[in-house]
Formats: C-alpha cells, structure tokens, sequence
C-alpha cells in the first residue's frame, strides 16, 4: 500500500489528513478512536511492526501519548498520536500489539498514564514502592526516597 | 487479500512479587551484627597485651597480617558502568594489577575489596549493600569515579543515590569520569598504605552522610 492509499483510506475512515512524508505520516486523533485507530492501521493499512509507544507531558496542554507503527515491505510508518484529558488515561494496544504491552508500562511507570484494558500494568523500571512519575514536569527531581536519599 | 492477524491472547502473570526497597533493607537489618571469628580474634589480641611483652607479639603480628592483607586484595567482580571498562583495562595485561596480588574473584565471600565503579541507581543500591555486607571482614572500598564519589553528571537525576557513601563505608575515592588505569591503580596503592596501618577487625561505624 503506498502512502498516497494510506492517506486517502484515513481520510475516508477518520476524517483527518495524514501529514509529513510518506515514510512518516502523522495522524491526529481523538482519544476515543485510539484503540480503533491502531486496530485499523494494523488491519487494513497493514503496519504490522509496532515501533514504539511513548508521551509527552505539555505541562497545562495536558498528555500526549503518540505511537509509530510501520509496514517494512511499504516504507510506510505512520505516527499517530492524541491528546488526553485531565484523567490521564488512555486505551491499551495490548490487545492489538504484543509490544506495547512493555511500552505501555514503561509509559505508566515514568508519566503515570493509565492505560485501561492493559492486562498486567505495574511499574516496569523503578522499585515498586516508588512514588510520583519522574518524567512528569511537576516532579520534584529531589524527593526523597528512603533509605538512599 | 487482507491479512488477518491473530490477536494474541496474553496469559495472566504468576511471577513472584519482586521485593521491595525496605523489605531488602530489613533482611539486612535482621543479619547478626559483626564477624564472630575477627571479634575473637581482638578478643585474643586484648588478652595477649596484658601478659609482660604480649604487646611485642601483638604488635609484630599485626603487622605481618598487615602485609599478606595488603599483598593479597582480592577485589570482587563487580562492575556498574563505564567506569567498570577502565576497571577491566587496570586488571588486564598491560596494567596488570596482579603483581600487587589482587586475583578478580567473583564471589563476595572471597573478597576483601569492592571497587565501586559506576553510578549507583536507587534500584541498584539494595543489591550492592548485599554484596557488600556478603563480603567477610576486613573488608574495603574504594568508589572510583565521580558517580560513585557524588553522583557526578547525574546528581541532579531523579534515580541517582549522591555517592556510593550513602550506602557503604568507603575508604578511598579516585577522581575522574571515567579515572584512568594509572588513577584507579594510585588509589589501589593509597588503600595499600591505609590497609598496613589497619589495626581492629570487626565491623565500622556506618558514614556520617548516611541517613
């Protein structure tokens, strides 16, 4: 499927226009439409190497999560991403992607993004007792974590 | 023709719950405190001073001791960053650290020295309190390289213990990000000098910067 395809297939089922270059879409969506979205470009786009899932904290601009799926044999990659609300919490892939299961607690432990319909999500890197989200703007980069500081 | 893909089904987890920070902590709390062998042995040396010339005995045998400790420091295999590279280089051919007797042992049980090398994560620090307290006494440190001395570059990190003292005794600290070979084995002969004038077996006070 080339890009041209791709865009007009998005265009056809979301709504919005995929922008960048073709080995690069990126695609703004609602949040509601997350899970759909990725299932679609597994599915009918055909990206099925899941490339990573992170966040963004824009400070009063809320969270963003954004995701890059890739089809190899195409050089298709597309971006997607979506902007949450005040509640942090985002549906998982888990079901559509085998890889973001580790991304999407990677992405809790540091932003505390809640990822509903995850089925194991914990804290992936620090201890178990941490607390706060280290890579949230408001974290106090000097809390103190018994016993060591 | 659409390719449909399996969706996978994910197994519920049956891992064991990793321990904790303050679980580690009180397993290392609950050990008997001091070394029962190297407490005898002060005892024996307290007794000896009190016959007429024990102190003669005690005193040149301590100082033998003094010597085959600081001919044979046996320093655990135990490396955490970059700074374990150069580590490695001081212990290979060129720099060859064994002519001072010093054999990389990887057991702590073995060991008489933990040379620090890297940067001390929180999530690392319980686990190398246990080596550390695996380690029989008399035992050493040396923190080489800014992270372990203060953190260094990541000081100001969210994840980062500010110096390996926080966490165990240390008697020597080697500069550098990462030290040289030739800085690292200046603070091996610095220890060298500070172990022959070593004189009570049994545990030490815990730092003062430790809280």
């Amino acid at each position: 499927m080339s890009a041209d395809q791709a865009i007009a297939l998005i265009q056809d089922r979301f709504g919005v226009t995929a922008q960048g270059e073709p080995d690069g879409l990126t695609v703004e969506i609602p949040v509601d439409r997350w899970a759909e979205f990725a299932r679609f470009a597994r599915e009918t786009l055909g990206c099925r190497y899941f490339s990573f899932l992170t966040a963004v904290d824009w400070k009063e601009a809320g969270f963003e999560v954004l995701c890059r799926v890739e089809q190899i044999e195409a050089r298709l990659a597309i971006t997607f991403r979506t902007r949450l609300s005040k509640e942090t919490a985002c549906p998982s892939l888990t079901a559509i992607y085998r890889g973001a299961d580790w991304m999407e607690r990677e992405c809790y432990d540091l932003f505390g993004i809640r990822f509903d319909g995850h089925p194991d999500l914990r804290r992936i890197l620090l201890p178990q007792d941490w607390e706060g989200h280290p890579l949230r703007k408001d974290y106090a980069v000097d809390t103190a974590h018994h016993p060591y500081r | 023709m659409e390719v449909k893909p399996p969706i996978p089904q994910i197994p519920p987890p049956n891992w064991r719950e990793f321990k904790d920070l303050q679980e580690w902590e009180q397993c290392a709390q609950a050990r008997p405190e001091g070394d029962k062998a190297s407490a005898f042995a002060e005892q024996l040396f307290e007794s000896l001073e009190h016959f007429p010339g024990g102190w003669l005995a005690v005193t040149s045998t301590e100082k033998i001791f003094n010597w085959a400790r600081k001919s044979s420091i046996w320093p655990v295999t135990f490396g955490l960053a970059c700074c374990a590279i150069e580590m490695m280089a001081t212990f290979a051919s060129r720099f060859d650290v064994e002519r001072f007797g010093m054999v990389t042992w990887a057991s702590p049980r073995h060991s008489d020295l933990m040379i620090v090398s890297g940067t001390v994560t929180i999530k690392m620090a319980p686990m190398l309190k246990r080596i550390y307290d695996q380690m029989p006494d008399p035992k050493w440190v040396i923190s080489m390289g800014s992270c372990a001395n203060s953190g260094g570059p990541f000081r100001h990190g969210y994840h980062v213990v500010k110096g390996v003292d926080r966490v165990v005794p240390v008697d020597v600290y080697v500069p550098g990000c990462p030290p040289t070979p030739e800085s690292l084995m200046f603070g091996i002969l610095k220890l060298q000098e500070q172990v022959a004038e070593f004189q009570h077996t049994g545990t030490r006070e815990p730092s003062d910067r430790a809280e």
